[in-house]
């Protein structure tokens, strides 16, 4: 594995207008999902008059702070369809954006340490394949061949039993994502606001036809929400409820290695997920704190158990130094799957409950929400994580392949 | 770590506990007369606000029983502390707690 030299940040790769008085479709978040969703409407819908409302920065939300890995290996078909749509966008993205984000297919180790583990593997494995998505099973001294400073010693606290292992998973440079999604739909006419806040809907009897933010009122034709941790908060002022909790899920990363890390290790058992991001740092994350909440930072104990399962795995790393913690707010379903769809109120469309793992979808995430703004109707993607899936029992649980505690 | 009051146990670890989600969720009355929709809120739905809450903990390695905390979703502030069989108490002249500004980390 060689150091590729990061792309340089151009300056501008947007512009920043006032925000006019009235849109035919309003996106509230600019995270990686409303950045798609626009970028989307305007290339696969021509539809141009739109604008992206961010109370902070672009992208400064959980985009900027996840630990950027991207897979498909979900169990369920609805899962699998969604999630390898979005393999497939990310694989051809950087070349239909002109802008390296250093996506990287360097593959993910899902480690098994019980039977019960191994089972799931095997299942989902096989599922895997009958969805077309790459999938192996790995033996003990298979993944250690993948990921040589795995220790795959009988003699730790919860040895590996083996893995499922998909080459065709990686990480990409986030932030550098959202940018070439910003440029480009800033090209085509999408209007990037920041620094405005959504704080109320305006309505016409049941039809939303605008919104209240921090800079006024702007109207709307259609209005989708994509504001991962606080899609309940805003969604309850338009009047609608959602099954959504918000978690802090925190991450951390070590100073500068040398490359000694070349794939993506998930545990689910033990509880601690590692990659080494492209300048060096051991990105490292764990699953969300148990209790409910919006402080964007996590619990010290999770650190500590997610060090001492890394240390146990990657005897290496306990020369590491941890450099640096943060915390993000996600958004955790009944079923671990996310929400794209229709609401009770008209013309208002919601995409959320991606909980720990939207990075991934963030393509996908967009195509369909974007098909769903456009048309009033579905994809057949996203059909099956319609919110009425929680009145008809048709869930999809995700809680297994979700790969994160919550 | 949060620090919560077990009101048998008195102040302990927050790893003392298992966290068991929003408290006062009664269990419906009349459980045949409930439509669909009306199961889905039950099972399905909860309160998520930015503020105080009202949730359940159980004392897992003290004294295993179940409590409610009323704690603070934004500061993380543990405001009380009460059985089930206590109602929820008032906050009186409490000022709104707002989002810490925290710059974001991330993966740079
Ligand atoms: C620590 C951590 C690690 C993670 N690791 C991974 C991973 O490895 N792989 C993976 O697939 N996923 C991962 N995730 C999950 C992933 O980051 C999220 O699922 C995904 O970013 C959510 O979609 P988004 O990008 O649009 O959200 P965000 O980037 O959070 O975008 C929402 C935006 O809405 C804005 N907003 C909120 N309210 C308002 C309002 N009222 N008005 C205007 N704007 C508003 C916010 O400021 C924010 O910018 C991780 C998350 C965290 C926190
Ligand atoms: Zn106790």
């Amino acid at each position: 594995m060689t150091a590729t030299p990061l792309p340089e940040h151009p300056d501008f790769l947007w512009r920043t207008p006032e925000p006019r008085s009235s849109y035919d479709v309003v996106i509230v978040g600019a995270g990686g999902h409303g950045l798609a969703t626009a970028y989307y409407l305007a290339r696969n819908h021509g539809i141009t008059n739109v604008a992206v409302l961010e109370k902070g920065w672009l992208a400064g939300g959980n985009m900027a702070r996840n630990t950027t890995i991207i897979r498909s290996n979900y169990l369920w078909d609805e899962s699998a369809a969604i999630y390898e749509h979005a393999l497939g966008l990310w694989e051809r993205l950087p070349e239909e954006l002109d802008y390296d984000f250093l996506f990287s297919q360097r593959g993910v180790l899902n480690l098994a340490h019980t039977l019960q583990d191994v089972r799931e593997g095997v299942r989902r494995v096989n599922a895997n394949r009958l969805n077309g998505v790459d999938a192996h099973w790995l033996e003990p001294d298979e993944a250690a061949k993948v990921c040589p400073i795995l220790n795959v010693s009988p003699r730790t606290r919860y040895p590996v039993l083996g893995a499922t292992f998909q080459p065709r998973a990686g990480i990409a440079k986030h932030d550098h994502v959202a940018w070439a999604l910003a440029r480009r739909a800033d090209e085509m006419g999408v209007d990037l606001i920041q620094g405005c806040e959504v704080t109320g809907f305006l309505k016409d009897g049941d039809r939303v036809v605008g919104v209240e933010t921090s800079r006024g009122r702007i109207l709307a034709g259609r209005v989708g929400l994509a504001v991962a941790g606080h899609s309940s908060v805003l969604a309850e002022r338009a009047g609608v409820r959602l099954p959504v909790q918000s978690h802090p899920l925190q991450a951390l990363v070590s100073e500068l290695h040398e490359p000694v890390h070349p794939t993506v290790v998930m545990s689910n058992h033990v509880h601690v997920y590692v990659s080494q991001a492209h300048k060096g740092e051991l990105v490292m994350g764990a699953g969300v704190d148990a209790y409910n909440g919006y402080g964007q930072r996590g619990s010290f104990h999770v650190i500590e158990r997610q060090m001492a399962a890394a240390v146990e795995l990657f005897p290496v790393f306990a020369r590491a130094h941890v450099l640096r913690t943060w915390g993000g707010i996600v958004d955790v379903t009944p079923d671990a799957s996310p929400i794209i769809g229709t609401t009770p109120v008209e013309d208002l469309y919601v995409n959320c409950g991606w909980g720990t793992g939207g990075f991934k979808a963030t393509p996908a995430a967009g195509w369909t929400f974007a098909h769903t703004i456009a048309t009033g109707e579905p994809h057949p993607l996203n059909a099956p994580f319609a919110l009425g899936r929680f009145t008809t029992g048709a869930l999809i649980d995700e809680h297994g392949a979700a790969a994160v505690a919550h | 770590m949060l620090l919560i009051s077990c009101p048998w146990c008195g102040p302990r670890d927050e790893t003392e506990y298992h966290y068991g989600g929003q408290a006062h969720v009664p269990y419906p009355g009349n459980p045949a007369d409930l439509t669909d929709e009306e199961w889905a809120a039950y099972v399905f739905y909860r309160d998520n606000p930015k503020g105080p809450f009202a949730e359940r903990w159980m004392h897992g390695t003290g004294c295993r029983r179940w409590f409610n905390v009323l704690r603070d979703t934004v500061s993380y502030e543990v405001l009380a502390a009460y059985r089930l069989d206590e109602p929820r108490p008032a906050l009186p002249g409490r000022a709104d707690v707002h989002q810490p500004a925290e710059p974001a980390g991330g993966n740079r």
